[in-house]
């Protein structure tokens, strides 16, 4: 299997993430599956920041322990990585800036010959690495054709100097595979709810998911899209609120600490039924915690948080193809069902970058809009069956539409009536059974590996890629709930059928899946949890399951 | 259609000789003139926070969204955004606006939202049985504070003209005809506009005697001069015993928010489309 791992790395404000990038671009182009990682500090210039780019001819979505090239655009990447080095990994430094057993490449120079500014210093080693890792130059310049028309001549020229300053190392086969579209798990986000039909997007920038908002303002220049960065997440999750009420689907992106801010207003959804969905990307905790990592454990707050017993709606995505698939059928439930919803993530997958391959975007259906009141006035919360009242959106003719935070007759009016208290939580409640029903339809447990194999890992969101690896290599099973809320447990017992040891696999100090999986009666027999910010690596979870077996 | 139509068969739970009718009757009334004007009614919207003033909602019988405690104002501008050709109002209490949502005030003021803000400031909370609020005269015994407040007001007027407001009134429920006249003024104002009401609490905080020995109808003022509207907003501070001026303090016209998004360019292309040509960028 071909297998590779490049690290670039460099201080913050140098542009190592969009260098990593172009790295993961080539090897897209020579017809590998790629994955980026990027790990940098909360700072905005000179610490440390570096990408690892892994490529491989099959889909992954995880580092390996150890990495074959290093690109290095300063010392500190050659010291601080001493550990991810192996015998015969490739050292290409900046021979102005590090020094190393390696190829120094005389980016100053090469600058100053071609009258390039400091900042082309990075076409310059992403040229290198072509050149030693046997990369064919046209491919180089398709890359930053796509990816960097502006200079672009200067950018080749200064490339094409790294390209020749360095010698082949070895050859990176070209593969037949077209090149797929790379985004962040933030972009696939983006692009699902704009397939589940978004009309807005609110939020107060916030680690892991400011990309997102930054993704979807881009998007709102010349695309019927509202965006807004109010004062902060209340007002946020309030002016949603008012959209949603008034007919437009509206999305909010935070993370732990704003999500907090909001848990007012998201109670206020469960009882005057305005859909509203939030994207809540995890990082460490608790409260400031470590903001550029990653971590896994907000899924019982996501589980419990506001006052009082509503419905809601969580998944949890594991990859990006799945983001983007239940991005949009979260918009899509929020709306038929009227509860809101959770699509909770985290800095792995909202930063990481994969391709997007075939089938990201789900069939919906079509959100039928109910007709006007026929022979009496508008009853927004009419009791049904199925819970779910026929939702209209100012104007309406004739009508008052009245959305309320208290306890409400049908008509929407004030009430402290004991009997229209039960009456009306019951009606949530079926709405929740609702929402169950329509979950089940869309495979909420995901099976891979071998099946049948006696051994089970599980997962829940951005583990999914490292676990899948992982069984495929040890021949053992994965199980993952995409959905969390309703909690798919008939679907869940029947993935774990015959299982004889189920594991689960988490970044949370907790086992927070386990605990929830205890409370219908899923036994998990063993945990492998992680909480330093940093996700698994391949070679790390196998280890770690040793330890387990 | 009569005004009577405009109010619902919700019972009526304010206390006997509450202001809140006063704003009531003054609100149902403007609205009546705008319909009446050929704005239809099902495009009027009212967000309430909570509190006695709250009640507005489910006693006005127009479109409504109940909210919670402070919290009115993001809301409204939600609304407004979705929906430019609804005329969206705020009822707020001092509680709301003053304490638990003043961001939201100052931010809409700054951001110049085309809705109007109608402030129940009887300067006491009353549904929490009677407590300061941040205009509640320095020293004020209510149940929070037996020994009286050790911390004055602050002047409401003084911090929306600060904040960039377009529209800045004060009114009072005893002088009923000049609020219908200001609240009238407020909604048809292009974008942001405050009113501040001071509004007597028969149960917590009649300042009826103070209102009525103090209060006077401006007049003469230009309420386009900045300065002008300063010096008038800084006449009363909310605590001591000096002529309370009512009418409209100041106003300008300025670019609307909401209206700035809409002109924007869109491509005519249908969604699926949008995510191709932005899919194939990123290959």
């Amino acid at each position: 299997m071909a297998d590779l791992s490049v690290l670039t790395g460099g201080r913050a404000g140098d542009g190592i993430n969009s260098a990593g990038l172009l790295v993961s671009h080539l090897f897209n182009r020579m017809g590998y599956y790629t994955y980026m990682y990027f790990d940098y500090p909360s700072l905005i210039k000179g610490g440390h920041n570096f990408t690892i780019t892994r490529a491989a001819d099959i889909p992954i979505g995880a580092c390996r322990e150890q990495v074959d090239v290093v690109l290095a655009l300063n010392q500190d990447t050659i010291d601080l990585h001493r550990d991810l080095m192996h015998d015969r990994t490739v050292v290409i430094f900046d021979s102005g800036k590090a020094a190393a057993d390696g190829q120094g490449v005389p980016v100053q120079e090469v600058l100053k010959e071609e009258q390039a500014p400091e900042v082309m210093g990075n076409s310059c080693m992403i040229g290198a690495l072509a050149g030693a890792t046997g990369i064919p130059f046209t491919v180089v310049e398709e890359a930053f054709r796509k990816q960097i028309p502006r200079g672009l001549d200067k950018n080749l020229a200064v490339a094409r100097k790294g390209y020749a300053s360095v010698k082949q190392v070895f050859r990176v086969e070209r593969r037949g595979q077209e090149p797929f579209p790379l985004l962040s798990g933030n972009e696939a986000i983006g692009l699902g709810l704009l397939h589940g039909g978004l009309d807005a997007f609110v939020a107060y920038p916030m680690t892991p998911t400011s990309n997102l908002l930054h993704f979807l303002a881009g998007v709102a220049e010349d695309h019927p899209l509202t965006v807004v960065h109010p004062e902060n997440e209340i007002s946020v999750i309030l002016m949603a609120h008012g959209l949603a009420y008034a007919g437009k689907r509206t999305a909010v992106g935070t993370s732990g600490g704003g999500f907090c801010l909001m848990t007012e207003s998201f109670s206020m959804a469960g009882t005057n039924e305005v859909p509203l969905v939030v994207v809540m990307g995890q990082r460490t905790g608790p409260s400031t915690g470590l903001p550029t990592y990653t971590g896994q454990s907000d899924l019982h707050f996501m589980l419990h948080a506001g006052q009082g017993e509503f419905p809601r709606l969580v998944v949890a995505p594991g990859d990006i193809m799945q983001a983007c698939a239940w991005s949009a059928r979260a918009l899509s439930l929020a709306w038929s069902c009227q509860v809101p919803a959770i699509i909770l993530v985290d800095k792995t997958l909202c930063e990481g970058i994969t391709p997007l391959l075939e089938g990201a975007f789900p069939d919906l259906p079509d959100g039928e809009r109910p007709a006007a009141p026929q022979g009496g006035p508008y009853r927004r919360y009419a009791i049904t069956d199925s819970g779910i009242s026929p939702m209209l959106h100012p104007p309406v003719p004739g009508s008052a539409v009245k959305a309320n935070s208290y306890i409400h007759d049908e008509a929407g009016i004030t009430t402290e009536s004991g009997d229209v208290t039960v009456l009306m939580t019951g009606k949530r409640l079926r709405k929740g059974e609702t929402l169950g029903r329509e979950t089940g339809f869309l495979d909420p447990v995901v099976s891979f590996g071998s099946d049948g194999a006696p051994t089970t890992l599980l997962c829940w969101g951005s583990t999914l890629p490292v676990c899948r690896e992982v069984a495929g290599r040890l021949g053992i099973r994965g199980v993952q709930p995409v959905v969390l809320s309703p909690f798919p447990d008939e679907q869940l017992k029947a993935a774990l059928s015959g299982t004889e040891r189920v594991i689960a696999v988490e970044e949370n100090a907790l086992g927070q899946l386990r605990m929830l999986c205890a409370r219908y009666g899923i036994a998990v027999d063993a945990a492998v949890l992680k909480f330093d910010g940093r996700p698994f690596a391949v070679e790390e979870l196998e280890r770690r399951l040793a330890e387990v077996a | 259609m009569s005004p009577q139509t405009l109010i619902t068969g919700a019972r009526n739970t304010w206390c006997p000789g509450c202001g809140n009718f006063t704003i009531q009757f003054a609100l149902r009334n403007a609205i009546q003139k705008l319909v009446d004007g050929g704005v239809p009614l099902e495009t009027i919207v009212l967000v309430t926070g909570i509190g006695c003033h709250a009640k507005m909602a489910d006693y006005l019988n127009i479109n409504s969204f109940y909210s919670i405690h402070g919290r009115t104002i993001p809301v409204a501008t939600g609304i407004k955004l979705a929906n430019p050709d609804l005329t969206v109002l705020c009822c707020a209490g001092d509680g709301d606006a003053y304490a638990e949502g003043l961001d939201h005030l100052i931010f809409a003021a700054k951001r110049n939202s085309d809705i109007t803000v109608i402030i129940h400031n009887n300067r006491v909370y009353g549904l929490t049985t009677g407590q300061y609020t941040p205009t509640s005269p320095l020293g004020f015994r209510g149940r929070s504070t037996p020994g009286g407040t050790i911390e004055a007001p602050f002047n409401p007027l003084s911090l929306m003209l600060t904040s960039g407001a377009g529209f800045i009134a004060r009114g009072t429920t005893r002088r009923m005809k000049e609020l219908e006249a200001l609240i009238s003024q407020g909604l048809k104002h292009h974008g942001f506009a405050f009113i501040d009401v001071l509004q007597i609490c028969a149960s917590y905080f009649n300042a009826s005697e103070l209102y009525d020995r103090q209060g006077y109808a401006l007049s003469g003022h230009d309420p386009a001069d900045f300065d002008a509207a300063c010096r008038k907003a800084e006449e009363w501070d909310y605590n001591t015993d000096s002529p309370i001026a009512f009418g409209l303090i100041y106003r300008k016209e300025k670019p609307v928010f909401e209206a700035q998004f809409a002109h924007r360019r869109v491509s005519v292309a249908g969604r699926a489309e949008q995510i191709a040509k932005i899919l194939d960028a990123k290959r």
